[in-house]
């Protein structure tokens, strides 16, 4: 780093000019695109969460849009429902991710890298066609695999994504069954990260397998559980595909979460002033959550 | 023998050991079926009868094989063929804009000194962390109502040519690079284009390969863009096409499935011929070290 401060400071002199000039041309057409797709947008939500959007001339109305925000059940019980997905999916995810990529440390580098592929591969299918298969799997009729499942056990069978009780379980479980396959990824690769002679340390000191887990690894993949955890928590305030797809929100609004309420102030109901809101509303949860996570958890983590 | 000594204190039983890694294989399998299922349906149901709905009369594997859903689904509709030409066309020109774009100006925000280089690359950060709700309606608002872009490839193509998130991985990627060698180029008369292009790119065959895939993949199995700057049926693209297999009450299950194994066509080939790039790609953007 001081190396290259030096270097920078050397040759300032002779190459400010052109240095100047071919990084300006370098990043025009990135910068461009950026300005005009992410950071116009931005502003101008911030902008029409102030107002009545009408197609000509909208009409300021101040804080309106917040205080109907705030005011509104459903946006509490979006929320709600959202706190609840994340809670629940999150940390279960990491612990299942982290059970496969400790399992699948056991075996040769061959075997490893087909389990790796195997756990990754649903998530190169299209999510509109993978929806419409779990709409199957949780078909309300006896012959829904998920009924199946439960007669075979002897349990009476359910009206899955169609009852308020069994609806929102339903888009966790499968959030749950196939959303592993980065994390497992981003685990073994800590994993391997880790120096051997740590452990072999630990085993002269008589560690069990685990002990190992508990004092070693576990600490040691912090990083990436941290990220995992930030990331997945990101990912899931703003999970919208399975919601839609899935139960449209219902029932009674049982699976409304931000991202579903938000497409459809904006998208169902034109109300843009309202959705931009709540967006922004959105984007500060996220940002203070973010914050909070790193502040309590994280410090060292470089990236 | 493990890779790693995490085990170890297991190896000196062989019997113990041969227990233990049949159990974890079970196990692993087992998750991996749960974790397949869907897709293997999808693909069971493609060569399936192409009857109405998903219900009654279906079991997993066929009772008879046939290619009539692959039939439906190209009769659905007059731009069934269209729709995947769609989505090549998108996914392979915004791939293009990414790995041209993106990649020099990670370049130039990592290897070269300009006014404002630290703020410019502080505003994309920023913008990375924001949630794409928040420019999803003014960005609807600038598309079709101002430029009255719907339908056009215009629309499908200009919001993702060049992503945040492509610019921060090119810069992460090129830091990593030695400036000394930009140094020695540029002795030898070298422009930073000839050194990006001469130097630099033949160095970050990985890096582009990474980003080329996964903007592709993204692209590819987009829903939520399209669908909403598109409504004449011949500019859907083809997970959008898909959705309209399903409707109100009832879905065309048979031919959908046929769709949705089609379209996943491409990614399984791309995944199983260049399986390390997109098992890299996902811990190059993760946590170093």
């Amino acid at each position: 780093m001081t190396n290259k401060q030096n270097n920078n400071v050397k040759r300032k002199r002779s190459w400010l000019k052109g240095d100047d000039l071919s990084g300006y041309l370098f990043i025009a057409v990135a910068m461009l695109i950026f300005i005009a797709f992410t950071a116009y947008p931005v502003f101008s939500a911030i902008k029409t969460s102030f107002f009545l959007y009408k197609p000509f001339g909208s009409e300021f109305v101040g804080l309106e849009n917040y205080a109907e925000t705030f005011t509104n059940s459903l946006f509490y019980k979006s929320v709600k429902n959202t706190i609840i997905y994340t809670i629940i999916v999150v940390p279960l995810s990491l612990v299942i991710a982290f059970s496969i990529a400790v399992m699948v440390m056991a075996f040769q580098k061959r075997t490893q890298s087909i389990f790796k592929a195997i756990y990754y591969l649903p998530g190169i299918a299209s999510g509109v066609a993978l929806s419409v298969v779990w709409l199957w799997l949780y078909d309300s009729s006896p012959s829904g695999l998920f009924n199946q499942i439960l007669a075979f056990l002897g349990m009476p069978t359910q009206n899955w994504l169609n009852s308020s009780k069994t609806s929102m379980l339903s888009l966790i479980i499968m959030a749950l069954a196939s959303g592993q396959g980065s994390s497992v990824i981003i685990y073994v690769a800590a994993l391997l990260g880790i120096d051997n002679s740590t452990f072999e340390a630990a085993e002269l000191d008589g560690a069990s397998f685990m002990q190992k887990i508990r004092y070693i690894v576990i600490p040691l993949v912090k990083p990436s559980t941290l990220f995992l955890f930030v990331t997945g928590i990101i990912g899931s305030f703003q999970v919208f595909m399975n919601a839609y797809m899935m139960t449209g929100g219902g029932p009674d609004n049982n699976t409304t979460m931000i991202g579903l309420l938000i497409f459809n102030n904006a998208f169902v109901y034109s109300k843009y002033g309202l959705a931009c809101a709540q967006a922004i509303v959105l984007a500060i949860i996220i940002g203070a959550i973010s914050f909070l996570q790193f502040k309590l958890m994280g410090v060292d983590v470089e990236y | 023998m493990s890779n790693i000594s995490l085990y170890s204190n297991l190896n000196r039983n062989k019997k113990l050991l041969y227990l233990r890694n049949s159990l974890l294989t079970t196990i692993l399998i087992l998750g991996a079926v749960i974790a397949l299922f869907p897709i293997l349906y999808m693909i069971m149901s493609s060569f399936g009868p192409p009857t109405e709905s998903a219900s009654a009369s279906r079991t997993i594997i066929p009772r008879v094989w046939s290619l009539e859903s692959y039939r439906e689904f190209f009769n659905f509709s007059d731009y069934s063929l269209r729709w995947i030409w769609n989505s090549l066309l998108v996914a392979g020109l915004v791939v293009i804009g990414n790995v041209i774009f993106a990649s020099m100006a990670g370049y130039a925000f990592s290897k070269i000194q300009f006014k404002g280089r630290n703020f410019l690359f502080f505003m994309i950060l920023v913008a990375m962390m924001i949630p794409y709700q928040v420019t999803q309606v003014p960005l609807y608002i600038l598309i079709v109502n101002t430029f009255h872009l719907s339908n056009t490839y215009a629309s499908l193509i200009l919001p993702g040519l060049v992503t945040s998130y492509n610019i921060f991985l090119a810069k992460q990627f090129f830091s990593g690079l030695p400036t000394s060698l930009i140094e020695s180029a540029k002795i030898e008369g070298c422009n930073q284009l000839n050194i990006f292009v001469q130097i630099i790119v033949p160095l970050s065959k990985t890096v582009l390969a990474v980003m080329a895939i996964n903007t592709f993949m993204s692209n590819w199995n987009t829903f939520f863009w399209p669908f909403l700057v598109t409504s004449k049926e011949s500019m859907y693209t083809i997970q959008v096409g898909l959705k309209s297999f399903k409707f109100a009450n009832s879905t065309l299950f048979g031919p959908m499935m046929a769709g949705a194994t089609i379209s996943a066509l491409p990614m399984f080939i791309l995944f199983f011929a260049l399986q390390k790039y997109f098992l890299e790609g996902v811990t190059i953007g993760a946590v170093k070290g």
